[in-house]
């Protein structure tokens, strides 16, 4: 069985869900290969993880001499890897670093490259949500090794023992590789919450929050759920940018979608559209989003999402 | 300095959009216009200008692959304060994936000569795929600087800032380079009526494949290296539930439909 090559996303060493999901995929191709570019130090606790959802091999990449670097050097070494693999096909999450490191990939290998993945069968053949939800499209590469980027949520991890191995590989980035310089770096911070696109229930809140985030992220703690924002309230500066759901966001497809105050403009729907269950709470009962709900309540979130965080919070006792 | 600024001419997001027996989008049906996620990038190319010691000395090129009608978003850009464009229109570009778009505006980059800095959007609003930027850096031999909200420079020295998701970085390079901004970059100019006038008599070039010695198989639909195999319209949702909050009645009912899904 040809191998199938999975780049580990993760933070120093700990790796993040969509990883897991797309190992899950891997194993519908063919046997998964893990790499983890990043310290060899924690190589076996990587490989300890992936092992758990089916990782057959375990490929570290020392990342001493390339992590000060954007995005180039680790296309150069996914190259070697799959020169050297022949792999049935390269599964890489879909953010932006996960897309740019896909495409420089693409040209170098020459082969087909397929993005923001829903979904992804045996052939390989991919599931893409486009026209903002509106249509889905299956579709093929038909040159070279497909290179598919995945978004997280489009499978449910599934445990499955492989054999970890760990292979160290030295990779040999070029100089060419080196001239986009990492000068600094700023962690973000955990908000304690789920992250955005991964998470399985998003409370948003826009311009009828009037700044007071409060009520959404009371109603957010009390279903476990990450929060997001609409565009109107980033550039309000209520949110950081890096809470807006939309088309110049992240795009999510969560289970439960519950959107407060925010009218539902084309660009935001283009930013959830798929979840599985939308809700929505506005003063304006005309607001377009209640179109799309599963769910609707027309009144003031000020007062009808604390209501709903103290009875959910009864609730579960 | 040289500065060529991309620029995509996409369907109107707003447009009932569908597609073509074929499985392309059908753009016939639809208006079209300069991408709004590339009007940023035509900003931060004028700002570069605006900010640089010579402004005099720094020329804005717009470039634009597609159809006749592309000329449009050349013309925005020109508007807005681009000095001069170039449209690559070729029936045989028609279905290229973004393999080929990239092998095409790479090989008008090098026509052009002499670039300093290829500016682009952080991603097309019909495609959105976000990889042109980095495969033209990949194909230009160029240092990517990309995803950009922050755009500073000195000299030949460029950095920007990057909202990643783990970690905001700041990255730099030397110019030569590829530089993509994101919406967070600073508001895009509208064409003043001085502009829209001045735009009229900039130069405005079309060229065709082989004036960029591109081989007409290399690119358009049948070279694409990927393929659409099916299209299906999601079925719309069905209208659901609204009712109307009444001193506490709307948060009940939510916890109740909350419950019926099993969400608590």
């Amino acid at each position: 069985m040809s191998e199938v090559l999975v780049l580990v996303d993760h933070a120093d060493g700990a790796v993040k869900k969509p990883t897991l999901e797309l190992l899950t995929i891997a194993r519908r191709l063919g046997e998964p290969s893990a790499v983890f570019i990043g310290s060899p130090a924690q190589g076996d606790a990587v490989a300890e993880t992936v092992k758990k959802y089916g990782a057959e091999k375990v490929y570290v990449v020392d990342d001493a001499d390339i992590k000060g670097y954007l995005v180039a050097p680790k296309a150069e070494a996914l190259q070697q890897i799959a020169s050297a693999a022949g792999p049935a096909a390269i599964l890489i999450s879909s953010n932006a670093e996960g897309k740019e490191i896909a495409g420089r990939l693409a040209v170098k290998l020459e082969s087909g490259l397929i993005t923001d993945a829903v979904d992804v069968q045996a052939g390989p053949v991919t599931t893409q949500s486009v026209f903002a939800g509106s249509y889905t499209v299956q579709a093929k590469v038909t040159q070279g090794t497909p290179i598919i980027t995945v978004k997280p949520n489009a499978a449910t991890p599934e445990e499955a023992v492989g054999a970890g191995a760990v292979t160290p590989f030295g990779a040999n980035v070029s100089d060419s590789a080196k001239k986009a310089q990492i000068v600094a770096s700023q962690p973000r911070e955990s908000s304690g919450r789920p992250e955005l696109t991964e998470a399985a229930i998003v409370v948003s809140g826009g311009r009828g929050t009037g700044g007071n985030f409060g009520p959404i992220e009371g109603l957010a703690d009390a279903l476990g759920a990450a929060v997001g924002a609409s565009r109107a309230a980033v550039d309000s500066g209520w949110l950081p940018h890096t809470y807006q759901v939309g088309q110049t966001g992240k795009v999510v497809s969560p289970q439960l979608y519950i959107a407060a105050g925010i009218s539902g403009a084309i660009q935001h729907r283009a930013g959830m559209q798929t979840s599985k269950t939308i809700v929505a709470v506005n003063k304006d009962s005309e607001a377009p989003i209640f179109e799309l709900v599963d769910f609707g309540v027309v009144g003031d979130l000020h007062t009808v999402l604390p209501a709903t965080t103290e009875q959910v919070i009864a609730r579960k006792g | 300095m040289k500065i060529v600024v991309c620029v995509k001419y996409v369907p109107d997001a707003g447009a009932d959009q569908k597609f073509e027996s074929d499985l392309t989008v059908d753009r016939a049906a639809v208006p079209g216009l300069l991408s709004e996620l590339d009007e940023y990038a035509v900003e931060q190319s004028l700002q570069i200008k605006e900010k640089s010691p010579s402004p005099d000395e720094v020329e804005v090129v717009a470039l634009s692959i597609g159809p006749a009608e592309a000329v449009d978003a050349v013309r925005k850009a020109l508007q807005m304060g681009a000095d001069s464009g170039v449209l690559v229109c070729d029936e045989a570009i028609a279905g290229s994936d973004a393999l080929g778009t990239s092998k095409v505006l790479a090989a008008a980059v090098e026509k052009i000569g002499d670039v300093d800095l290829v500016v682009c959007g952080m991603a097309s609003t019909d495609g959105g795929m976000s990889v042109v930027p980095a495969m033209l850096a990949e194909r230009l031999d160029l240092p990517q600087v990309t995803w950009g909200s922050v755009v500073e420079f000195q000299g030949d020295q460029f950095r920007i800032k990057r909202d990643g998701d783990v970690a905001t970085e700041i990255i730099g390079a030397t110019a030569p380079l590829v530089l993509s901004v994101t919406d967070q970059s600073g508001e895009a100019r509208y064409p003043s009526f001085k502009g829209i006038m001045a735009a009229k008599k900039k130069p405005l070039e079309n060229w065709a494949l082989g004036d960029l010695g591109v081989d007409a198989g290399q690119v358009g639909l049948s070279a694409a290296s990927s393929a659409v195999e099916a299209v299906n319209a999601r079925p719309p949702r069905t209208a659901g539930e609204i009712v109307t909050d009444e001193d506490g009645s709307g948060a009940t009912a939510l916890v109740t439909f909350l419950a019926s899904k099993k969400f608590i």
